[in-house]
C-alpha cells in the first residue's frame, strides 16, 4: 500500500472518522517527537491487542487453548509496558506507562486498526493474531538490530515471545482452515473480513521516515514482501484462500479508529479514570 | 481402569491391607487396589476442587478487562490463568481414576457436581480483586497445604504444585488491600466494603461444621482429608484476623475475640441456611456461573471438532504416503 | 493398549482429544520428570500445550510429551517379583565394603 494514500484511505476508512479528524488531524505538541510517536505505535498494538486477548481468559475453547490465550495476553501487555515506558522516557514529560495506558484518549491511540476489533469468535482471534504474528515477528526482527540501544532491546525480547505466538497461532490456521467444513468457512470469512487492515501494517509515512534518519530503519517493501510470502505459505497449508481485491482502510496510526476502540478503552480506563490520582 | 485380575483373597482382606497401607502413610497410586468408595469419594472431592478452580475464574475473570494499572493488569491475568491450570491439574489426576475430563465437564455444566460456594458471589468492584486474594487463596491455602498429604499419590502430587505456584495469590491479593487501605477515602471505603461482602461467604468455604458434614468421616479415615473443617476454618481465621488488623481493615463480626486460653480467635454464628441456598443452586450468581461455563463450552465445540479433524487427516496422508 | 505410534492418535472414540504426559527439564542435565498430562491432537499440538501449561514460569528447558497410551507401567501385583530381590543385594551398594582406616580418597 502506497504510503500517500492512506490519508484518503483513513477518512474512507470509518463512519466514526469524519467527527473525529478534528481531534486528530493534527498530531498534539505533545506527541512532537517522531520517536515518541513511533514507540507509542509499537506499545498501542500490543496493548490493545493484549487487552482483547486477555478478554478470552476464562472463556476458552478447552483449558489448554485458555492457557495458551492468556499467555500471548501477557506477553502482549508485557512488551506493550516496556513500549510505553520508553515512550514515556523519550518524551520527557513525566508521563509512565500507566499515563499512557490509562489517561489517553481513543484518538491519542496509535495502534493499527486490525488490533482494535473485537475478538469475534475463535477463528476470529486466531487469524488475526496469525495476521500480527508475522508482522511482529518480521518487525521487531528489523528493530532488533536497530541504531536505538534501549529500543533495539526490548524488541529483542519481544522477538522471542512473538516467534512462539506465531507458532502457535500459524498451527491453529492450519487446523481451523484444513478442518471441518464449518471450521473452514469461519476462518475464510474471519479473514475475509480483516484483510482490509493489513494494508495499515506496512503504509510507510513521514514518522517511519524521520526514525530512519535516526537509525531505526525498518524497509516496508521488504517487510510486506516477506510477510506476503509468509502468510501465502501458511494460508496454503490451510487451505485457505488469499482475498483479493480489497480496499484497504487505515487510519490507525494517525488516531482515526473504528468505534470499538472506544468502547473498549472506556471499560479499560474505568477504574484507574474514577480515581485520579490515586495509587494501585 | 485396570481391576485386579488375581484376586486371591477376599475383599475384606484387600481392605485391610489397603487400610493398613494408608495407616503406615503409604501413598495410593492408581493403579493399586483400592475400595470402590474411595474411588468415588475421590473422583467427588477432586473434581469438586477442579471445578472450583475453574468456575473461580469467572468472578476474577470480571474484572481483568478494568484493572487500573498494566502491573495490576498481569498479574490479575497470571493469577486467573493459574486457576486454569490447576483446573487442568486437578482434572488429569482425577482423569487417573478412570473418569474422561469429558464427563467431568459434563457433570459440572448439567448440575450434577458441585463446587465452591464462594464463586457464586458476585465481584462489584476493583476491591474484590485484593479481597478475593487475601481470603479466599487465603482459605484455599489452607486446604491444599493439607491436601497436599492426601492419601491418593496424584492427588497429593497435583497438591504440591499447586501450593507452590499459589504463594503469589494471597500476596498479590493482600498487597492490593494493602494499597487500598493506604489510599484514598474512597479507596479505603471500597476495600471496607468489599471484606463486609466475602469475610462470611469465605468463612463458609470450609464447608459445614463436621457434625453436619456427611462425608467427613469417611474421609479423614481414608486420609483424602487430614483435618476437618472446622480445624481449617479456625486456623485460617487465626491467620486472618491479624492481617486485617495489620491494614486496618475491620472484619464484620461483633462476636470475634481472643481466647488466651484456647489460642484461638472465637467467632459468631455463621448464617448455614445462607450457605445451603448458595450450594443448592440459589446463590446470586450460580446461574450465570453455569451459563459462563456452558457457553464457552459451546462456542468452544467446533473448534475442538476442528483440531479432531485435522489430526484425522493429517494420519491418513502419513499412512496414505 | 496397543503401542504402536499410530494407536497413539491422539483421539479417544468419543472424540475427546487424547491424553498426553509431559515430562520437564527443569535445568540442562537434570533427568526429565513427569510433571502432569495435557490433551491434545497430535505432538505439535501436545507440543505446546504442555509448554503452555507446565512451562510458564521457566520451570523448564526442555519438554517430553508421550501419548499417555504408550507407556507401559509395571502392575501392582508385579511389585514383589519385581523388585523385592533388589533389596537384599548389600553387595551393590558401597557401604557393603570397608575401606582399611585413614584412606580418605574413597
Amino acid at each position: 500500500m502506497a504510503g500517500h494514500d492512506d490519508e484518503e484511505a483513513g477518512v474512507a476508512a470509518g463512519s466514526a472518522s469524519a467527527v473525529t479528524i478534528n481531534v486528530a488531524g493534527t498530531r498534539g505538541p505533545s506527541f512532537g517527537a517522531p520517536l515518541v510517536e513511533y514507540v507509542l505505535r509499537l506499545g498501542d498494538d500490543r496493548l490493545v491487542l493484549g487487552h482483547r486477548l486477555s478478554e478470552w481468559t476464562g472463556h476458552g475453547p478447552i483449558l489448554e487453548e485458555d492457557i495458551a490465550l492468556s499467555n500471548m495476553a501477557l506477553d502482549l501487555v508485557g512488551q506493550a509496558n516496556m513500549f510505553l515506558g520508553l515512550a514515556g522516557e523519550l518524551e520527557g514529560k513525566g508521563r509512565d506507562a500507566d499515563a499512557l495506558a490509562f489517561f489517553r484518549e481513543g484518538v491519542q491511540y496509535r495502534n493499527a486498526l486490525i488490533v482494535e476489533l473485537p475478538r469475534g469468535d475463535f477463528g476470529f482471534t486466531m487469524a488475526r493474531q496469525f495476521l500480527f504474528d508475522v508482522y511482529s515477528v518480521l518487525l521487531l526482527d528489523a528493530l532488533a538490530s536497530c541504531a536505538h540501544e534501549q529500543l533495539a532491546a526490548i524488541a529483542a525480547k519481544s522477538l522471542k515471545e512473538c516467534k512462539y505466538h506465531l507458532r502457535h497461532s500459524s498451527e491453529w490456521v492450519v487446523r481451523l482452515g484444513d478442518g471441518t467444513e464449518e471450521s473452514h468457512a469461519r476462518v475464510q470469512q474471519s479473514l475475509n473480513e480483516l484483510w482490509r487492515y493489513t494494508g495499515e501494517l506496512f503504509a510507510h509515512d513521514e514518522i517511519d521516515a524521520a526514525v530512519a534518519a535516526l537509525g531505526v530503519t525498518v524497509d516496508a517493501g521488504a517487510l510486506q514482501s516477506r510477510w506476503d510470502n509468509m502468510v501465502q505459505d501458511v494460508l496454503q497449508r490451510a487451505t485457505l484462500s488469499v482475498p483479493t481485491d480489497v480496499v484497504m482502510t487505515m487510519g490507525g496510526r494517525r488516531g482515526r479508529h473504528t468505534e470499538h476502540l472506544g468502547h473498549m478503552l472506556a471499560v479499560m480506563q474505568s477504574v484507574a479514570r474514577a480515581h485520579p490520582g490515586a495509587t494501585w | 481402569m485396570e481391576q485386579p485380575t488375581t484376586v486371591t483373597a477376599d475383599e475384606s482382606a484387600l481392605v485391610a491391607a489397603f487400610e493398613a497401607r494408608i495407616a503406615a502413610g503409604e501413598s495410593i497410586e492408581p493403579k493399586d487396589w483400592m475400595p470402590e468408595r474411595y474411588r468415588r469419594q475421590l473422583i467427588r472431592m477432586m473434581s469438586q476442587h477442579a471445578h472450583s478452580e475453574i468456575v473461580g475464574m469467572l468472578p476474577e475473570g470480571n474484572w481483568i478487562t478494568r484493572a487500573p494499572s498494566l502491573r495490576r493488569k498481569m498479574s490479575l491475568i497470571a493469577k486467573v490463568q493459574d486457576e486454569a491450570g490447576h483446573g487442568l491439574y486437578i482434572y488429569c489426576g482425577t482423569e487417573t481414576l478412570g473418569v474422561d475430563r469429558h464427563e467431568l465437564v459434563a457433570q459440572l455444566l448439567d448440575g450434577r457436581a458441585k463446587y465452591s460456594s464462594i464463586f457464586n458471589y458476585p465481584t462489584l468492584s476493583w476491591a474484590d480483586m485484593g479481597v478475593i486474594g487475601w481470603f479466599v487463596d487465603g482459605a484455599a491455602i489452607v486446604n491444599q497445604t493439607i491436601l497436599a498429604k492426601a492419601s491418593y499419590g496424584p492427588y497429593a502430587r497435583a497438591m504440591v504444585r499447586i501450593c507452590k505456584e499459589e504463594n503469589f495469590h494471597k500476596r498479590q491479593g493482600y498487597e492490593i488491600c494493602a494499597t487500598l487501605a493506604n489510599g484514598t477515602p474512597a479507596q479505603r471505603e471500597m476495600l471496607q466494603e468489599a471484606v463486609n461482602r466475602f469475610w462470611w461467604p469465605s468463612l463458609m468455604m470450609f464447608g459445614p461444621s463436621d457434625t453436619d458434614s456427611p462425608n467427613s468421616a469417611e474421609l479423614l479415615k481414608w486420609r483424602v482429608k487430614r483435618k476437618t473443617n472446622d480445624e481449617l476454618r479456625q486456623r485460617f481465621i487465626n491467620l486472618t484476623v491479624p492481617q486485617a488488623a495489620a491494614i486496618g481493615v475491620t472484619l464484620p463480626d461483633p462476636d470475634l475475640r481472643f481466647n488466651a486460653e484456647t489460642n484461638n480467635w472465637e467467632f459468631g454464628e455463621i448464617d448455614w441456611a445462607e450457605f445451603f441456598q448458595v450450594i443448592g443452586g440459589n446463590g446470586p450468581c450460580n446461574k450465570e456461573r453455569i451459563a459462563a461455563r456452558q457457553k464457552a463450552h459451546d462456542d468452544g465445540a467446533w473448534v475442538r471438532e476442528a483440531a479432531t479433524a485435522h489430526a484425522g487427516k493429517q494420519r491418513r496422508d502419513v499412512q496414505a504416503a | 493398549m496397543a503401542t504402536d505410534a499410530t494407536a497413539a492418535n491422539g483421539i479417544d472414540t468419543d472424540g475427546q482429544w487424547g491424553l498426553w504426559e509431559v515430562f520437564t527439564q527443569a535445568g540442562k542435565g537434570a533427568p526429565h520428570e513427569h510433571a502432569g498430562s495435557v490433551h491434545a491432537t497430535d505432538a505439535e499440538h501436545a507440543m505446546q500445550n504442555a509448554r503452555d501449561v507446565y512451562a510458564r514460569r521457566g520451570e523448564a528447558v526442555s519438554l517430553w510429551v508421550v501419548p499417555a497410551e504408550a507407556i507401559i507401567a509395571s502392575a501392582p501385583s508385579d511389585a514383589g517379583p519385581f523388585f523385592d530381590p533388589g533389596n537384599d543385594k548389600a553387595y551393590r551398594h558401597p557401604q557393603f565394603y570397608k575401606v582399611p582406616r585413614g584412606v580418605r580418597v574413597f
